[in-house]
């Protein structure tokens, strides 16, 4: 197996064990094992494991509340993205964020960010910080279309193109703000058009085609990353699932939830993969195998984890000092 | 000099000293800053480090969020503090909430300097007292500079400290003169200063209400009234301490602030002081705060909108008349 093919295995994976994840946390959601929102990413995979290929350990990412598949795909470990949802110490966040607050220092992972928008100003300061130290850092920044109604979108947008800063934008178009559908929200619906008015570059991409998105994030980053200033990346998804745990689905049909699953990016990607003789029948159940060996051992690794002493509760609401 | 030119001076020194430090906000350099703090900065220290941003609260709090977590040492200014409210997305639900929220992963060494307060006439959009009102706010320090010690000497605390401080500037102090020591420098923020000492009843305040207080305090020492004057300095955390003490002294208790009355820093003292001197006092505690009113621009609606000396010396007044004590 050549280097190409080891990739493309490892992505395919990567999709596989997100999509897992998501049906386990689902899972663990019904039997009260997970609490408050969680947001899934399936049907997204191809979006975060793609652009995360364009990326270096030593960029930054800052994420939304659906970003679990974002936090697997960046290589942070499923035992303790679950640990967290099952409100464990031992979870990436001490159990203090759950769900929609993932955050690892290691992985340069910057949340898990719950007010729609309200990440994007943060990642053109991050991004600032780079540039006012002469580092070659790209800061990713993702966010769902609902962001773009959001003034802190519309404020962040111009100064990181004013100011020349090195944030690749990532808006996963899944064209629905929870309930909302894209055309009920904004006048112009091309957001790249709508983009392009702050002078910035963009482009859009195929998100459930994970080598599209692959080489457009990467065009994005190589660009950023060369100092060409901020890069906006349009990925048009689907999600699968429902907005939430409590979402009814009353604003779609279910024929329109079909029409994209024939498009799901698992299947097309595993497709092309056994056309080009890198896959068997064989090898695609090892993998499928392997990730469900993984996100068992997640769960039990999250059972198995311990509760955060309450005396430690007002632990981290400033920094500790040494004494 | 004036209390302006030292947090200019204090700007300069940090600017100096540390280079992960740039200043950014609205109209900081070209104009030189609407109250003037920041004039001749670009000059000396270039556009990179004294940012002129667009009119985008959001972004540029926000910004100054992400510059601190990436290693930055961020002085974010807001033109007054009813501009901060555009801005309090970020600074609540992210700046007060990064470190806990990811298991004490993050912290946010972000400073920002607001304008607050009335009295220059600039009515119900320019001039209110949010302070208290961000006081209530876990993960956030909260400072209020009365004096051109503290004026000079918070801002370079502030920047040492690990987690985000909003330093509070009321708007009617920028031109108050003093004199500083030539070795005046960063001062600790943790506990409030006794400013003048009395026997009679404690008056605890801040910002420009402390000159209030001190006048007031004055007025009531020709009737051999006594007033101990409390400079709380810092609104979070508070100095319990020191407030506890001072009203075991005097036995009366005033809170001056110029926030309004309802749910504000004053009504958290007040219940302090109940939960733990109660039996202290001989009188219950009093406050004077802010009408409850957007503050009008007609300047005697203002005047009465706000606290004034005459009325804290009446107040006082009255507490020490037997039926009270």
């Amino acid at each position: 197996m050549n280097a190409t093919s080891e990739r493309a295995l490892a992505q395919l994976r990567c999709m596989l064990l997100i999509r897992r994840f998501e049906d386990q946390c689902a899972e663990s959601y019904s039997a009260q094992k997970i609490r408050g929102f969680l947001h899934l990413y399936s049907g997204e995979e191809a979006v975060g494991v793609g652009v995360m290929q364009a990326l270096t350990p030593d960029d930054n990412i800052v994420s939304t509340y659906r970003e679990h598949g974002h936090a697997l795909a960046r290589g942070i470990s499923a035992d303790r993205i679950m640990a967290e949802m099952f409100g464990k110490q031992e979870g990436v966040s001490r159990g203090h964020g759950g769900s929609m607050h993932l955050f690892d220092a290691a992985a340069r992972f910057y949340g898990g960010n719950a007010i729609v928008g309200a990440g994007i100003p943060v990642a053109v300061g991050f991004a600032l910080a780079d540039k006012l130290q002469k580092r070659s850092r790209v800061t990713c920044c993702f966010f769902g279309e609902g962001a773009v109604a959001e003034g802190a979108f519309h404020e962040s947008m111009n100064l990181a193109a004013l100011w020349q800063l090195p944030v690749l934008f990532i808006c996963e178009n899944n064209f629905f703000a929870m309930g909302t559908r894209l055309e009920l929200s904004e006048s112009d619906t091309d957001l790249v058009e709508k983009v392009a008015g702050y002078a910035m570059a963009a482009a859009r991409v195929d998100g459930m085609d994970i080598e599209a998105v692959e080489a457009a994030a990467t065009t994005a980053a190589d660009a950023v990353r060369a100092g060409s200033g901020p890069y906006f990346l349009e990925c048009r998804t689907y999600r699968f699932r429902a907005h939430s745990m409590y979402d009814a689905e009353l604003y779609r049909t279910k024929a329109e939830v079909e029409e994209w699953k024939k498009r799901d990016p698992i299947p097309l990607f595993r497709q092309r993969l056994q056309e080009r003789g890198l896959l068997t029948g064989e090898a695609f159940a090892g993998l499928e195998r392997d990730v469900a060996a993984e996100v068992s051992h997640a769960v039990a690794f999250a059972e198995a984890g311990t509760l955060e002493p309450v005396t430690l509760l007002t632990r981290f609401v400033y920094s500790e000092r040494p004494a | 000099m004036t209390y302006r030119e030292a947090l200019r001076e204090a700007l300069r020194e940090a600017l100096r000293k540390d280079e992960r430090v740039f200043v950014m906000g609205e109209d900081i350099g070209r104009y030189g800053g609407s109250f003037a703090v920041t004039k001749g900065l670009l000059d000396e220290f270039g556009a990179e480090r004294i940012r002129d941003t667009p009119l985008s609260e959001v972004a540029f709090v926000g910004a100054g969020i992400g510059a601190a977590l990436g290693g930055m040492r961020p002085v974010v200014e807001i033109m007054t503090v009813n501009f901060s409210l555009l801005a309090l997305d970020q600074i609540l639900n992210t700046a007060a909430t990064f470190l806990h929220m990811s298991g004490g992963q993050f912290n946010v060494p972000l400073v920002i300097r607001l304008a607050t307060g009335g009295g220059l006439q600039l009515a119900a959009q320019h001039s209110h007292s949010l302070e208290g009102w961000y006081a209530h706010i876990p993960g956030i320090k909260i400072l209020a500079p009365a004096t051109l010690e503290d004026a000079r000497g918070m801002l370079l605390t502030a920047l040492e400290d690990p987690d985000p401080v909003l330093i509070f500037e009321h708007e009617m102090l920028y031109n108050l003169e003093g004199e500083l020591s030539a070795g005046a420098g960063a001062v600790e923020i943790d506990t409030a200063h006794l400013m003048r000492p009395g026997r009679d009843a404690s008056i605890f305040t801040y910002g420009a209400s402390l000159g209030k207080a001190l006048e007031a305090a004055q007025r009531l020492a020709q009737e051999q009234i006594e007033v101990e004057v409390i400079d709380l300095r810092t609104l979070r955390p508070l100095d319990n301490a020191t407030i506890f003490a001072s009203v075991s002294r005097t036995h009366r208790a005033v809170i001056v602030d110029e926030g309004w009355r309802s749910g504000s820093i004053s009504a958290e003292i007040s219940a302090r002081i109940m939960e733990n001197v109660f039996y202290d006092l001989d009188a219950p505690v009093e406050r004077v705060c802010s009408a409850e009113v957007p503050l009008p621009y007609a300047k005697h609606l203002e005047t009465a909108a706000l606290p004034q000396v005459d009325t804290i010396v009446a107040l006082v007044k009255r507490m020490m008349q037997p039926a009270n004590g």
